[in-house]
């Protein structure tokens, strides 16, 4: 089955450290100390939030190194910060500024058309994005110490995390019900290691914490995504696009802890002005959607 | 009666102390309200995110509790755990519990580059045991009444008191369960 390594278990353990929390996209050192002062548990530091790429257009690219910094010296919770997919020579630069994790993500424009990062290699973990079971192992099986549902980052929709998260829970859950005879097909078809499925056979979930991400702009909508298995939500342009930030960002950190009592997620949610603007899935085109990139 | 110990939910690894509690035979419920706290023999505060932890605890009012029900039980903290449970912090304003007398710093080693996992050694059990350090802080003096129990290398990374135990590493995250039955029969049972 899957073995762990020591530098793997330590990777994991900082990710395990992050469940039931906010990750919070930040573009300063002020939205930084908003996100840290709300109790987000990490911060992606990032130039344009994804709604602003979109909007934006052309060939977005790691952060500038000199913001990602400024942003590290600001907070004391870790600092995630994101390179293009298949670019290990961004991923080589921001473990070189010492970010505590690094996001391989779709929100970028890739890189190379045909092969992820080999995370193995770096000594910073790595998070990255799935639509489904077997993209997730893929990452994994690449050396990704994290996982998050893809969604459709900047859109503030849900729709696509509710069926990225849907999709993957209900992967593993078949997955447990196979015989063991059942598996090196199964691992044919996904493309992925039989080891990797006998430890899903085995404990029904993934052998990394399983976050959401993108869309996600409310209070109720983090609650959402944990009650559907998320382990801890990822905000990406939800509360800097928001009418009052530092009031939505502590109503999410709230209906993430008391993601399951519907009392504290209202009385969260009272109050705040408008959430960000969402965009409607059928309205993006399909080469602009995000969530495409990466397999 | 089976022994009660709460993990505090609220962030973090709970379900990791959950666990290795559970292999000792405990009842290891989450606790995220005062109510279910009050109903604990003991208390972990597992590892996550201190600033986070310390906010929530005040918002929903579960700071006071924690003092107050650590005036007759015991708590357990393991990284951010210890962090929160602290008199001082040397490089952070952030208010703590105060309920164990040590002066701390946070992210003491460094940044998560510079996590590593080593051997420790403590005071009451024989056999080394295998500390994760994640992010850890360093606690960088003891207070009167303060007690050093655990070392890596000369340095102390466990310390305790009459009700508290509280170390920087994580020994939720190893299979082995020494450091939780340690707190159990010298903390919970004693």
């Amino acid at each position: 089955m899957f073995k762990f390594s020591k530098d793997y278990k330590l990777k994991v353990g900082l990710a395990e450290m992050l469940k039931g929390g906010v990750i919070m996209d930040v573009t300063n050192s002020e939205q930084a100390k908003i996100a840290e002062d709300s109790g987000a548990v990490a911060v992606m530091a990032l130039e344009r939030i994804p709604a602003d790429i979109r909007r934006d257009g052309g060939v977005a690219r790691m952060s500038n190194p000199q913001m990602i910094k400024e942003i590290m010296k600001v907070v004391s919770i870790p600092v995630m910060a994101k390179c293009r997919i298949g670019h290990f020579a961004e991923a080589q630069v921001l473990e070189s500024l010492g970010v505590d994790f690094i996001d391989e993500s779709e929100v970028l424009t890739p890189a190379d058309d045909k092969y992820h990062v080999d995370k193995w290699g770096f000594k910073v973990p790595f998070v990255c994005g799935c639509r489904e079971l077997g993209e997730a192992l893929r990452r994994i099986a690449e050396g990704a110490a994290m996982i998050r549902t893809k969604g459709e980052a900047g859109s503030g929709n849900i729709v696509e995390a509710v069926r990225h998260m849907r999709m993957v829970q209900s992967d593993m859950r078949r997955i447990t019900m196979l015989g063991d005879e059942e598996l090196v097909n199964t691992s044919k078809e996904m493309g992925v290691s039989v080891d990797l499925l006998k430890y899903v056979q085995k404990h029904g979930k993934l052998p990394v914490p399983n976050f959401a991400a993108g869309g996600v702009a409310t209070p109720a909508d983090a609650s959402l995504m944990m009650q559907l298995g998320a382990e801890t939500v990822f905000v990406g342009s939800g509360i800097f696009k928001s009418d009052d930030p530092a009031a939505r960002a502590k109503a999410i950190v709230m209906s993430t802890m008391h993601f399951d009592n519907p009392d504290i997620v209202a009385q969260a949610s009272e109050g705040l002005k408008d959430a960000m603007v969402g965009l409607e899935i059928d309205k993006i085109p399909e080469n602009e959607r995000m969530q495409e990139r990466g397999w | 009666m089976k022994l009660k110990i709460g993990v505090l939910g609220i962030q973090g690894d709970f379900a990791m102390h959950q666990k290795s509690l559970r292999k000792l035979g405990v009842n290891a419920p989450n606790i995220r309200y005062n109510e279910e706290l009050a109903l604990c023999d003991g208390l972990v505060i597992p590892g996550g995110e201190s600033t986070t932890f310390v906010k929530l605890l005040k918002k929903t009012g579960m700071f006071d509790a924690l003092i107050e029900f650590n005036e007759n039980k015991p708590i357990m903290g393991t990284c951010a755990g210890l962090i929160a449970l602290s008199t001082s912090l040397i490089n952070h304003n952030m208010e703590t519990l105060g309920l164990i007398d040590i002066s701390v710093e946070r992210n003491g080693y460094g940044r998560q580059v510079d996590s590593f996992i080593d051997d420790v050694r403590v005071d009451g059990i024989e056999t080394l045991v295998e500390g994760f350090f994640i992010r850890a802080p360093r606690i960088r003096s003891l207070g009167e009444g303060t007690k050093a129990i655990g070392f890596h290398n000369d340095e102390v990374v466990m310390a305790g008191n009459e009700r508290i135990l509280a170390m920087t590493f994580h020994p939720e995250l190893t299979n082995d369960t020494t450091v939780h039955r340690f707190f159990i029969d010298k903390y919970v049972r004693k």
